[in-house]
């Protein structure tokens, strides 16, 4: 493994400007990404995982912006890239998948015309050339007769078949890096392993970086090498996903993993995490997780804990642990 | 052969088949076209050529009352012209001035309501305020100033040459805030469609976001409005003309013919006004037929069951 990493984000801080004052979304953040390496950003909704995904690709929509830290790719700094340049690497280095395949495919033209446009955005190529490349594509995600297929609209096609057709159109550019947000929450059970296997699968296969948002730990767990946990707008819990899963040390990752139904024992009432997340105005001062954590102390109410290495080999923020 | 065989079998054409109100007014728009543009063929004089013109024919009335004469069905205006074949060319004027107006409105409507729908805020307000301005203007007032302007600077004896050009500018731009304000309105719906931000992240740029995936987006609204803006845009023609300021009586409209008509209507002679503005009427109200159809079938709300 080369020593430079993929992806590196380092204390990434994105606020959005309201009248009166500006809220952290995402305050903080720091990992990094090796070279084909899998990372999970799980947490609950609002936790700013997919905004963290969008400041990757510095399209973080009005009123938010990047407000502080630094995401440096393949050794260029993105934060400080031009509009122009940005575009060249979105769609080109970066991909990314959303999590509903119905909503991502422009219902009005043929699945062909916007697979070749993508090819065409970003490499000089004749249409017939762009139109083999997106046959070979949708070969590759198990799409049936493709030629035939690229003359179709995206309403001809199942919700698996769609999210296998963003998937191939995430791939189209060879990406070194593809952020897959939820991609599996709109689709039925049986879909969503067939997609999960064929993410995995061509991730390896081509070798390329994968940063998965999702709220599900056990797709989380069967997928990447490492998991960041997040709470509030903070990474609370980050670390090699087979220990995180065994072995949680932050309270709230262990309240995550023992409200998994599989965790409970038969016939009893599931757990849960008392109260639920606060919204960016409420967070409370010192611990953001303070008023929901049953082991919370007067010195999780003052400070904000710093990530930093557990025992566990993890690293988690909470001062208990110490 | 493929294309024609999806088409027979669309549900476009089957729910147009069912609709006998729709089919009958396509029908009668599709004769009065073809007529209004075979006009050179198919009408029985040229009154573009004042040698056929005998000022003895003048007022001839209709073939079928004591009076009428066999070559002019419809009779003659006052200086002699079969009505009939008066009536076709004018349609056809009519009819380019109507198309020809609404494509601009759309075209300038469309770019202004594109850029505000897509670029917000400054822009928006500033395009926006302008469309209001626009229409805080009636029509006929901002096509009233315009001619008399026009008028004044080239002369009447020019003025024959540019009419039509003339009108279709008048008219097209008078009206344009129609299509922005629509097209503006579907835009933003649009805009925070997911399929729109999956083209960001595909990297495309916004000239193309813009026009090749939210506009087709936004056509169906578009498509209704032209329908009604046509028929606008005839009655707006003609009513110019009426107050004198539309087609001169040399290269007649409809709405000119039926001015032309109009001084000698209670001398008794009808015909010179009624035929051209039945005409008009049959046009507008198929038109108007059509686009309802239209409207009803692109509208999934309005489904009938």
């Amino acid at each position: 493994m080369s020593d430079e990493p993929l992806l590196d984000v380092s204390d990434l801080t994105v606020s959005f400007d309201f009248r009166r004052r500006s809220l952290a979304a995402v305050s903080g953040v720091s990992f990094r990404l090796a070279r084909g390496e899998r990372l999970g950003i799980v947490g609950e909704s609002g936790a700013g995982k997919s905004v963290t995904g969008f400041a990757i690709l510095n399209l973080i929509s009005k009123p938010g912006r990047i407000t502080g830290g630094t995401i440096s790719f393949e050794g260029r700094e993105l934060t400080a890239l031009r509009a122009e340049e940005m575009r060249q690497v979105r769609g080109n280095r970066i991909s990314m998948i959303f999590q509903d395949p119905m909503m991502t495919l422009n219902p009005v033209l043929t699945v062909g015309t916007q697979m070749v446009e993508t090819i065409r955005a970003h490499a000089g190529v004749s249409r017939r050339q762009a139109e083999e490349r997106a046959v070979e594509a949708l070969r590759k995600v198990y799409i049936s007769s493709p030629e035939r297929r690229l003359r179709q609209y995206p309403h001809e096609f199942s919700g698996g078949m769609r999210q296998r057709i963003v998937i191939a159109i995430a791939l189209l550019t060879s990406p070194a890096l593809i952020i897959a947000d939820e991609p599996t929450t709109a689709l039925d059970v049986t879909i969503q392993a067939e997609i999960m296997d064929l993410l995995l699968k061509l991730c390896e296969s081509e070798r390329m970086g994968l940063i998965l948002i999702t709220h599900d730990l056990a797709v989380v767990s069967q997928v990447t090498q490492r998991i960041a946990v997040m709470y509030a707008g903070r990474i609370v819990e980050l670390g090699e996903t087979a220990r995180i899963v065994e072995n949680p040390s932050h309270p709230y990752t262990r309240g995550l993993l023992a409200a998994l139904p599989q965790s409970a024992a038969r016939g009893r009432r599931l757990a849960q995490i008392p109260g639920s997340m606060p919204n960016l105005t409420t967070v409370p001062a010192g611990c953001p997780f303070s008023d929901r954590c049953e082991r919370c102390e007067s010195v999780c109410r003052e400070r904000i804990p710093p990530l930093t290495a557990k025992d566990t080999g993890c690293l988690a923020a909470c001062h208990l642990l110490d | 052969m493929n294309a024609l065989k999806r088409f027979k079998d669309c549900y476009f054409l089957y729910s147009f088949l069912r609709d006998p109100l729709a089919v009958g007014s396509l029908a009668v728009l599709v004769v009065l076209t073809v007529a209004a543009f075979a006009a050179p063929l198919i009408a029985p004089h040229n009154p573009y050529d004042p040698a056929t013109i005998d000022i003895f024919d003048a007022s001839t009335p209709p073939a079928w009352t004591p009076e009428g004469s066999e070559k002019f069905l419809l009779g003659t205006d006052a200086q002699g012209r079969d009505i009939l074949s008066t009536m076709l060319y004018g349609m056809r004027v009519s009819l380019i001035i109507g198309f020809g107006a609404t494509i601009l409105q759309a075209f300038i409507g469309i770019i202004v309501g594109l850029s505000a729908g897509y670029f917000g805020r400054r822009l928006d307000a500033l395009l926006m305020r302008l469309a209001d301005v626009q229409l805080s203007f009636s029509t006929y007032m901002v096509a009233i100033f315009l001619g008399a302007v026009f008028q004044t600077a080239f002369g009447m004896a020019n003025y024959e040459t540019f009419a039509v050009p003339f009108l279709i500018l008048v008219l097209g731009l008078a009206e344009w805030p129609q299509f922005a304000r629509t097209v503006r309105a579907s835009v933003m719906a649009e805009k925070k469609k997911e399929y729109v931000e999956a083209a960001r992240v595909i990297g495309l740029g916004s000239r193309r976001i813009m026009w090749r995936h939210i506009l087709p987006n936004t056509l169906t609204p578009v498509m209704v409005i032209s329908t009604v803006q046509v028929a606008n845009c005839i009655m707006g023609e003609a009513a110019l003309s009426f107050i004198g300021l539309g087609m001169p009586i040399t290269r007649p409209s409809l709405g000119s013919l039926i001015k032309a008509g109009f001084e000698f209507f209670l001398s008794g002679q009808w015909w010179i006004t009624f035929f051209p503005g039945a005409l008009l009427v049959l046009l507008i109200v198929a038109i108007n037929l059509f686009g309802d159809w239209l409207r009803d079938f692109l509208n999934p709300k309005l489904y009938k069951g």
